[in-house]
């Protein structure tokens, strides 16, 4: 599976082991009873146990709940946060007379054409430095000085070189797009095992097809999860420019909605901000599980 | 017929970087001999190679025959693996000296199956195959190891001998002339081994392919090959036709003689301590 490239998926494995390897406290030099008296002792369970059915939505439950009692018994004020029925509303609301729409039709063109060209110029960009010395002395450098730079504190002076329109924008996206797929598609090249480059030199494979059968798919599982923390950081950029000198998008409406006061429309912006950004993280899941398929072994 | 001046078909330029005295190259517009020609598929002289100060090889000489199957014995260290790699033309940066003619048509298996994880077991069968037939030799070699109906399996879903078996498929796949092994069989277990080692003789029956095997294992050895090479420090120090008919038995008398031969020649020496 695609356990080894995802770190939330890591944890609960990691956290399993214990509660087997505990043999420390059995007496010494009583290797054959050990086993016995062992079997009838019990153990104290170090690990967290089984997991709880629909544990993950536990939590979330219970802020909703904590948020619909503190709205109904007035000790949250309206104009701290709108109830929970206030907001579903104002999404129908805003649906109704098409702002919501809209909205999300241009963020969304936004962070596909930033991810569009930012994941093209890491991908190519690493395979030209992967793939040769000389790419790796010119681009390799340069890359790692932009990677130190937050994307975003570059926003000053692509302002001044794109003006506030929809060129800044994408261009501001797809740079904060193209450094975790350029970082992590390079490794990926670097970390090809260099036995099969054996193996493509005995066979005597054209370079075309050793780019195709080798280099490309060894590379594969570093470009997907780059491309993870690309649609990341997608996002945040997303959420960093249209809320400066914007005109349209959902940053906009919450802009405008913090002016009049109107935490219900923050909170629809902000519920949908979570819902693209956890169907974008997914739909690249869905994408790294099909193309990796071949991870699946008989163990899992 | 490949020829590598100093052991390689790299560039003068390369070779004068490397410090390898280059040799006058062969020519190399000489036809491909055919199977039945009279020329052997292999032949090294004077091939040297040093890691640093160490001389692993040693002015060594080796002919192969056509349909010949040599094995290779040697200690760890001895330079086996060297002097397969010095035929596979894998060894770009090692300092030496020598000729190597090999066949263009050369196949190597290694120790481990060396499959791409991510190509599917027919796909790695032909991988270094082109042509519109080229699947349906796949097949037929993947039908000859026994793994037909498993062509679109993944690797990491086959055992170890059968990750091994397909190696062995894409190894015949391309009808080789040489076919080099490096200890193909090291990281199994005894009884696949077994198998392995059935299988293998066959195919070569087969195919024909002349084969210089390297194993540190002597039944192996006695097992499988026509003539048995030690090497030790560098230099074949032993030779021996094995005289037995086929299918041999590590029980036969004779067996058993030439084991002891061969391994008193790596330097064990034990009286009582045989099976």
């Amino acid at each position: 599976m695609t356990t080894q490239v995802n770190p939330e998926t890591t944890r609960p494995a990691a956290a399993a082991p214990p509660a087997v390897a505990d043999r420390g406290p059995a007496p010494a030099g009583q290797p054959s009873t050990q086993t016995g008296a062992a079997a009838r002792r019990r153990r104290r369970r170090l690990g967290p146990g089984r997991p709880i059915p629909f544990g993950g939505a536990v939590g979330p439950v219970l802020l909703l709940a904590a948020w619909s009692v503190g709205s109904a018994t007035g000790v949250l004020d309206e104009r701290t946060l709108s109830a929970p029925w206030t907001v579903v509303a104002t999404t129908g609301d805003l649906i109704a007379d098409g702002r919501l729409q809209e909205s999300l039709a241009i963020s969304t063109q936004r962070v596909g054409l930033g991810l569009f060209f930012g994941v093209l110029a890491g991908v190519l960009l690493a395979l030209i430095s992967g793939l040769s010395r000389w790419g790796e002395a010119i681009i390799d450098g340069p890359v790692q000085i932009k990677r130190a730079i937050p994307a975003l504190a570059l926003l000053p002076l692509l302002i001044l070189w794109f003006g506030i329109d929809e060129q800044m924008k994408v261009t501001t996206i797809a740079l904060g797009v193209f450094v975790p797929v350029y970082i992590h598609t390079h490794n990926g090249l670097r970390t090809i095992d260099s036995r099969y480059v054996e193996l493509a030199e005995v066979l005597r494979l054209s370079p075309a097809r050793f780019l195709r059968r080798v280099v490309l798919p060894g590379a594969l599982p570093g470009f997907l999860l780059g491309l993870r923390f690309a649609v990341v950081n997608a996002w945040l950029s997303l959420v960093v420019v249209e809320q400066i000198n914007s005109t349209s998008g959902i940053g906009y409406l919450m802009e405008l909605a913090r002016q009049y006061g109107q935490t219900d429309v923050i909170i629809v912006g902000l519920v949908l901000y979570g819902l693209l950004g956890l169907f974008s993280d997914g739909a690249v899941r869905i994408a790294q599980r099909r193309a990796l398929s071949w991870r699946r072994t008989l163990a899992d | 017929m490949a020829t590598y001046p100093g052991g390689l078909t790299a560039s003068s330029a390369r070779e004068a970087r490397h410090g390898r005295p280059t040799r006058t190259p062969t020519d190399r517009s000489a036809p491909d001999a055919g199977p039945e020609s009279p020329e052997p598929p292999v032949r090294v002289r004077g091939l040297t190679r040093r890691f640093g100060t160490r001389t692993v090889l040693a002015d060594l000489d080796l002919d192969i025959a056509d349909n010949e199957f040599v094995a290779l014995l040697g200690r760890s260290g001895s330079g086996k693996s060297t002097l397969l790699r010095a035929l596979a033309g894998l060894d770009h940066d090692v300092a030496g000296t020598g000729r190597v003619d090999v066949p263009d048509r050369l196949s190597v298996i290694f120790q481990d199956a060396r499959l791409l994880p991510w190509q599917r077991v027919l796909d790695n069968v032909i991988l270094g195959l082109s042509g519109p037939d080229a699947a349906d030799q796949g097949r037929a070699r993947l039908a000859e190891v026994g793994l037909a109906g498993r062509e679109r399996a993944w690797p990491a879903e086959l055992s170890g001998g059968e990750q091994q078996r397909v190696a062995l498929a894409r190894s015949l796949v391309s009808e080789p002339r040489l076919l080099l092994a490096d200890e193909p069989f090291g990281a199994l277990d005894a009884l696949t081994r077994i198998r392995m080692h059935d299988l293998l003789r066959r195919l070569c029956q087969r195919h024909r392919p002349a084969v210089l095997l390297v194993t540190h294992d002597v039944d192996e050895a006695v097992t499988l090959a026509d003539r048995v090479l030690v090497l030790d420090a560098g230099r074949i120090t032993v030779e021996t036709t094995i005289d037995l008919s086929t299918p041999r038995s590590p029980r036969d008398p004779e067996f058993q003689e030439y084991r002891e031969r061969l391994l008193a020649a790596l330097g064990v020496t034990h009286e009582g301590a045989s099976r």
